[in-house]
């Protein structure tokens, strides 16, 4: 049999330096989560101590439970589901229903306010401008101020209207001649078919809302509205609160043998933080590969 | 807010059967209405808010009870030799940062090349999957991660630089300002390589087969492949890239540069949207709302520079 490719020398070791490469990168993008999980469910001994690096020893989960019951980490883990639900069915309800008016010629001043729509990727008032403005507004130490200000995404939009120009146009013309409105149209033709970029706009608000801190550390001075990452920064950052916070847990579990130290916190935290996001990943990532390709084409 | 109805009352209706219903460019605008109101509310009302750089505001005082001082705090910036050498060190870091990333923004272009020339498609599909997960974990949890990993007692990395010998003493490679440039743009592509590079293999995988062939049947070499079909094949998405970031060059975003803050690496890791968070948390309001002011200035001048880069190079603009 007569191979097309050649196999050369040069060619095998071309491949073995590809392949070995990508193996080390691939380690370095995952072995951090996977390094941080065995050292949440091994010894906090052994741990401290840094004897944890490659598997997990003397397992225990009760790092996790007793995490779980430091006051307000409840609390936080509400608002960040609640900022998430609500935020991202308001983002993609709206980005979905004004990408497709944005695709409709005959609509009054559309592409000044299409235009109006993108500047904003590109230009803003300033942080003390936006601060006074959600302040006037009432939004500090408000729930509100997580998912209004979320509702326009000016990418979302765009990704919603290309993908809707690129269906054939024929779909909503017979639907309009059989006397079908916008509306009707927009809910019975247009969501159905865009199901696939409406999963990937789905997925992109609903991680950058679980993943916003910023908008915490400024509108929020109430305990009662700060999100787990904004609870995950100030461990970090803030070794009295920590230490507080850990005498508080372990009053609550005297009995427990396996001691919490601040790191074991904060990686327990950490951990908490990023499993939605470690989950959630492998079963919507082949919806937004799609999606994001089928947006960018022409984008 | 009142509805727009004078116009659409007086429209006269051409008699076409409908002579009760708004004309469809009317309705569709009503329909967009309360979301372009959302628009103004978040994105332009702010910019009203630019009023505060021309007085000696303090928060807690109403602004009608507070000086108004003109241009002082942009003549600030000019005048005062310490205030300019501040703004100095951080447009420093502003364009360093800005300009490593845009050198680097090879990586993904070389990530997906090289990864569309391996041929096992399992571990293909493995190395996509498991290098986009760090660009979906926000900032914050990066630094989670990276101070788990490389804490002084017990991280991983001073663990394993110990034990092979090449230093004595754990480093704190977090609170240290040397290469911090470096360090940063090395986090950042280790969280935004893989989810860079998806665009690329789009465009590849777009690249006609059949020139593949052809060049296989004259007998080209793999890199021959590559230099002259693959690469002029996503050289333009390449280019449209390039210029959207050119349009963003001032906008570093401060996720990253606020997470990684501390005392010791502050002076080179200040870039200008850090440098406006922190002076707006130090309460100093209208020298932030002038240094912004500044910035939006400038951003607006590159995005129309890129615009028209863009309709020489595309025949398309971006705005």
């Amino acid at each position: 049999m007569r191979k097309m490719r050649k196999t050369t020398t040069g060619g095998i070791a071309f491949q073995a330096i590809n392949y070995t490469l990508f193996a080390l990168f691939t380690l370095t993008c995952i072995y951090p989560f996977y390094y941080l999980f065995i050292n949440t469910i091994s010894s906090n001994d052994l741990s401290a101590a840094g004897y944890i690096t490659f598997y997990p020893r003397e397992v225990h989960f009760d790092n996790y439970m007793n995490v779980l019951k430091i006051d307000g980490l409840a609390e936080a883990a509400y608002v960040s589901i609640y900022r998430t639900v609500v935020g991202t069915l308001l983002t993609v309800g709206a980005s979905a229903f004004l990408g497709y008016l944005f695709t409709k010629n005959e609509m009054w001043l559309r592409k000044l306010i299409y235009r109006m729509l993108i500047v904003t990727m590109y230009f803003s008032a300033g942080l003390i401008p936006w601060y006074i403005t959600m302040n006037n507004l009432g939004l500090t130490n408000n729930y509100l101020a997580y998912v209004l200000p979320t509702i326009i995404t000016p990418f979302n939009i765009i990704l919603v209207k290309t993908f809707i120009e690129a269906l054939p146009p024929s779909l909503e013309e017979s639907a309009a001649i059989d006397g079908a409105g916008y509306l009707k149209i927009f809910g019975s033709i247009i969501v159905p078919l865009i199901t696939p970029i409406l999963a990937t706009i789905t997925i992109f608000s609903a991680v950058t809302q679980w993943n916003s801190f910023i908008d915490t550390a400024f509108l929020m001075t109430d305990t009662k509205y700060y999100t787990l990452q904004f609870l995950l920064w100030r461990y970090l950052n803030e070794s009295t609160s920590l230490a507080a916070l850990i005498r508080n847990s372990q009053d609550m579990a005297a009995s427990v043998q396996h001691m919490q130290t601040p790191g074991s916190v904060r990686m327990t935290v950490t951990m908490i933080v990023v499993f939605p996001i470690l989950i959630i990943y492998p079963f919507f990532q082949r919806f937004f590969v799609k999606g994001i390709l089928i947006g960018a084409v022409k984008g | 807010m009142a509805l727009p109805t004078t116009p659409i009352e007086s429209h006269k209706s051409r008699g076409t059967g409908k002579c009760r219903t708004l004309p469809n460019k009317y309705k569709l605008f009503l329909m967009a209405f309360p979301f372009l109101v959302t628009t103004f509310i978040f994105y332009y009302l702010p910019i009203s808010g630019w009023i505060y750089a021309f007085y000696d505001f303090t928060p807690g005082i109403p602004l009608s009870d507070t000086p108004y001082v003109g241009l002082k705090w942009f003549k600030s910036i000019a005048q005062n030799p310490t205030q300019m050498e501040e703004v100095l060190r951080v447009m420093k870091n502003t364009v360093a940062m800005s300009t490593l990333g845009i050198i680097t923004s090879v990586f993904p272009v070389a990530f997906a090349i090289l990864l569309s020339e391996i041929r096992t498609a399992w571990f293909r599909k493995i190395v996509q999957t498991l290098t986009t997960i760090p660009n979906f974990i926000s900032w914050i949890l990066v630094y989670a991660l990276a101070f788990t990993l490389f804490s002084v007692d017990n991280g991983i990395v001073n663990i394993l630089l110990i034990k092979l010998g090449f230093i004595e003493e754990g480093i704190n490679f977090l609170a240290t300002n040397s290469n911090i440039w470096l360090t940063m743009i090395a986090w950042y592509w280790w969280k935004s390589l893989g989810w860079g590079a998806i665009l690329y293999l789009a465009a590849i995988t777009g690249i006609d087969q059949e020139l593949y062939e052809a060049a296989e049947v004259d007998g080209a070499s793999r890199f021959r492949k590559i230099w002259h079909i693959t690469v002029p094949g996503i050289i333009p998405t390449f280019f449209v890239l390039l210029i959207l970031s050119i349009g963003n060059f001032i906008n570093n975003g401060v996720d990253q540069y606020f997470a990684f803050q501390n005392a010791m690496n502050k002076d080179s890791i200040e870039v200008l949207d850090l440098y406006v968070y922190n002076i707006a948390f130090a309460n100093n309001f209208p020298f932030a709302t002038a240094v912004s002011m500044l910035k939006s200035v400038i951003s607006v001048m590159l995005l129309f520079m890129a615009n028209s880069m863009s309709k020489i190079v595309r025949g398309e603009s971006i705005i």
